[in-house]
C-alpha cells in the first residue's frame, strides 16, 4: 500500500493508484487525479460520471461497470469512451476517489 | 404446513432446487411448481463439443419435466411477471401461480442484439457463438469449411456464464486444426474485455501462459463495440479493430426479460440482487435466486449452482419454519478447464481465495492449475454426474458445497 498527494493532502491508494478510503477524497483532488489519466479538463459531462460513480459506490460497495455505466448514469458507453478514453469505468473510478471496481468472474 | 414454492426456470439451478426440497421437505410439507418456457433441457457444458465435432448436438437434450421428481409440478409457460406486493407470478395463457416463496432460477439470456452489427451481415455465416444450440451446430458446419485464415474468439463483456468456456474453446480450436494438418494456415486470437487471460491473478498466468505455449495470440482490455461481418473486423469501443475471417463471439448477457418488467425484482442488467451467503433478497425476504440468474460477484456456472443448492434449500426451510437463516454460500467454483490433446486443468476456488495451483480436493487428488488427462477424463465424468447426481440434486461423491482449502499451495502471481 503507497501514498499518493493531492491537493497537499497525503492518500492512502493501492499498487494501481485507485483510493483505498474514499472519504479521503475531495472534488479538489479530481482535476489533479484526472490530469494524470491524460484528461486535461474535467467538463460537466465528466463530473456527471464522477458523481454517479461515487453514488453507486456509496450504495452498492463497488463501483459499477462500464456496461452498467452505460444503462443508467445517462451517459452512453460511446461518449464515455470520449470522455475517458482509456477505459470509463477504471479512470473514472480512480478520479472519483474510490475502490478499482470488482468485475465479475 | 402446506405452503407454495414457485421455481423459475427449469435448467440446472431451478431442477436441482426443486427436487432437492422435495426430498428434503416431501409433499406434506410444501407443494412445489416449476415453470420453463420449454421442454428441452440442453446439458450446456456440451456445447464446447458441438463445433469440434466432439459431441452430438442430439445427445444433449433431454425432456424438462422428466429430470423432476414425479410429485414436481411442471408448467410450461413464458413467465410474464412477478408481482412482488401480491406475492404472486403471471405465466402466459393467463396463469397466476401464487407463491410463499419464490426462487428465482430463470439463468442468463445471451443478448447478441445488443451489440452493433453482431446480428447483422455475417451472421451465422463467418460470425457465430457456441453458447446456444443453434449456434454451436452452425459453428461446427464452418469450422468443417474453414481452409485457413484468421480466427477470433471474443468475449462482449462480463458477466458471462462459465468464463473459462471461451478459453476452451480456443485450446481446442487450435488442437482442432493440427488434427486436421493446417494449424500453420490459422492465426488464433483471443479477445478480451479483461486486462490478462482470466481475472484471478495466479489463474491468468496460468492460462495466459497455456494461450502463448499455444501460438494464440492475446488481445486485452477490448470492449466490443461493433462486428463488422461483411469487412470481417472487430472494433471496440475505444476504437481498435481486430481483423477476422471467422469470429466466435460470446455475446453480452442479462437477466431474463420478464425481470425488467417486474418492479423491484432484479438490477439494472436483469440479475436478482441477493445476499452473496444466504441468497435471499434484500428487500423481499420470501425471495431467493440461485445460479446464473443471482447478481453474485461469483462465478455463472452449473457447479456454483450446485454448492448454492445445499445452502438453498436450508435457508428455505428456515424460512418457512420462520427461523433466522443460517446456512452460508461461500462462492465455491469448481472448473475442469478443457485444454486439448486429451488434458484439462481444474481450478476450484470462492469469495475469498483464488484459484490456487496443488490439488483437489486435499493433498492426494487431481492436480490444480496444471493439465493433466485426470482432469479431462474429470471432464468427462462430468456429464454423467449432471444427469444423474447434480440434476436429482446428490451430493457428489468428494465434493462438498465448502471449498477445501487442503491441497491448496498459497502463492502469489
Ligand atoms: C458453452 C457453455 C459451457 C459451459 N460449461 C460449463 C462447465 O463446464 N461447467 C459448469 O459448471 N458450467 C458450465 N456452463 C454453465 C452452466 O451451463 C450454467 O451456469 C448453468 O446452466 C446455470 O443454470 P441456471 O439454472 O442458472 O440457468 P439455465 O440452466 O440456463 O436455466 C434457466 C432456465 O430458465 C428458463 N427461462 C428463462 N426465461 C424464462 C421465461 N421468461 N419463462 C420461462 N422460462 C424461462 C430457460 O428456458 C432455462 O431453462 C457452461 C455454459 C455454456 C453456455
Amino acid at each position: 500500500m503507497s501514498t499518493a498527494t493531492y491537493d497537499d493532502n497525503a492518500v492512502p491508494v493501492d499498487d494501481e493508484g485507485f483510493f483505498t478510503e474514499p472519504d479521503r477524497w475531495t472534488e479538489a483532488m479530481a482535476e489533479q487525479i484526472a490530469c494524470e489519466a491524460g484528461i486535461e479538463e474535467l467538463t460537466e459531462r465528466h463530473w456527471t460520471v464522477i458523481r454517479f460513480m461515487r453514488e453507486q459506490y456509496a450504495a452498492k460497495g463497488t463501483g459499477p461497470t462500464v456496461r452498467v455505466l452505460g444503462k443508467t448514469s445517462g451517459v452512453t458507453v460511446k461518449e464515455l469512451y470520449q470522455l475517458f478514453p482509456k477505459g470509463p469505468a477504471k479512470t473514472a473510478a480512480k478520479i472519483a476517489g474510490i475502490p478499482k471496481p470488482r468485475g465479475c468472474i | 404446513m402446506d405452503k407454495r414454492i414457485v421455481i423459475l426456470g427449469g435448467g440446472t439451478a431451478g431442477t436441482l432446487t426443486a427436487n432437492r426440497l422435495q426430498r428434503t421437505y416431501g409433499e406434506r410439507e410444501c407443494r412445489i411448481t416449476v415453470v420453463d418456457q420449454d421442454d428441452d433441457h440442453v446439458y450446456q457444458p456440451g456445447l464446447l463439443f458441438v463445433p469440434f465435432g466432439l459431441a452430438q448436438p442430439q445427445h444433449l437434450v433431454r425432456s424438462r419435466p422428466r429430470q423432476l421428481h414425479a410429485a414436481i409440478d411442471y408448467k410450461m409457460a413464458q413467465i410474464e411477471r412477478v408481482d412482488l406486493d401480491a406475492r404472486a407470478v403471471h405465466l402466459s395463457g393467463g396463469i397466476r401461480l401464487a407463491y410463499d416463496v419464490l426462487v428465482v432460477a430463470t439463468g442468463a439470456a445471451l443478448l447478441p442484439e445488443e451489440t452493433e452489427g453482431l446480428t447483422g451481415p455475417g451472421w451465422g455465416e463467418n460470425v457465430f457463438t457456441f453458447y446456444d444450440l443453434p449456434g454451436a451446430v452452425g459453428l461446427h458446419g464452418a469450422l468443417e469449411q474453414f481452409q485457413g485464415g484468421r480466427v477470433v474468439v471474443n468475449v462482449a463483456d462480463l458477466p458471462l456464464k462459465c468464463p473459462v468456456a471461451p478459453l476452451e474453446f480456443a485450446f481446442l480450436a487450435d488442437w482442432y486444426f493440427q488434427r486436421r494438418g493446417i494449424r500453420d494456415k490459422v492465426q488464433l486470437t483471443y479477445v478480451t474485455p479483461l486486462d490478462a487471460a482470466f481475472t484471478k491473478p495466479v489463474a491468468a498466468e496460468a492460462l495466459g501462459g497455456l494461450l502463448a505455449e499455444k501460438g494464440i495470440e492475446l488481445v486485452t482490455e477490448f470492449t466490443l463495440g461493433q462486428v463488422d461481418g461483411t469487412g470481417g473486423r472487430l472494433v471496440s469501443y475505444d476504437e481498435r479493430e481486430v481483423p477476422f475471417d471467422l469470429a466466435v463471439v460470446v455475446p453480452l448477457h442479462g437477466g431474463a426479460a420478464y425481470v425488467g418488467r417486474s418492479q423491484g425484482l432484479g438490477d439494472e442488467l436483469g440479475f436478482i440482487p441477493v445476499d452473496p451467503h444466504s441468497l435471499q433478497h434484500p428487500e423481499h425476504p420470501d425471495v431467493f435466486a440461485i445460479g446464473d440468474a443471482a447478481g453474485l460477484l461469483a462465478s455463472k456456472a452449473g457447479s456454483v449452482a450446485h454448492f448454492e443448492g445445499e445452502t438453498l434449500v436450508h435457508n428455505i426451510g428456515r424460512f418457512l419454519a420462520g427461523q433466522p437463516l443460517d446456512a452460508t454460500f461461500d462462492g465455491h467454483t469448481n472448473c475442469f478447464v478443457e485444454t486439448g490433446y486429451h488434458k484439462a486443468l481444474l481450478i476450484d476456488f470462492n469469495y475469498d481465495t483464488e484459484p490456487l495451483p496443488g490439488h483437489f480436493p486435499a493433498a492426494v487428488g487431481l492436480p490444480l492449475l496444471k493439465e493433466s488427462h485426470a482432469n479431462h477424463l474429470g471432464k468427462l465424468a462430468f456429464e454423467w454426474l449432471y444427469w444423474h447426481s447434480l440434476l436429482p440434486g446428490r451430493e457428489l461423491p468428494g465434493i462438498g458445497s465448502a471449498m477445501p482449502e487442503r491441497g491448496k499451495n498459497h502463492v502469489h502471481a
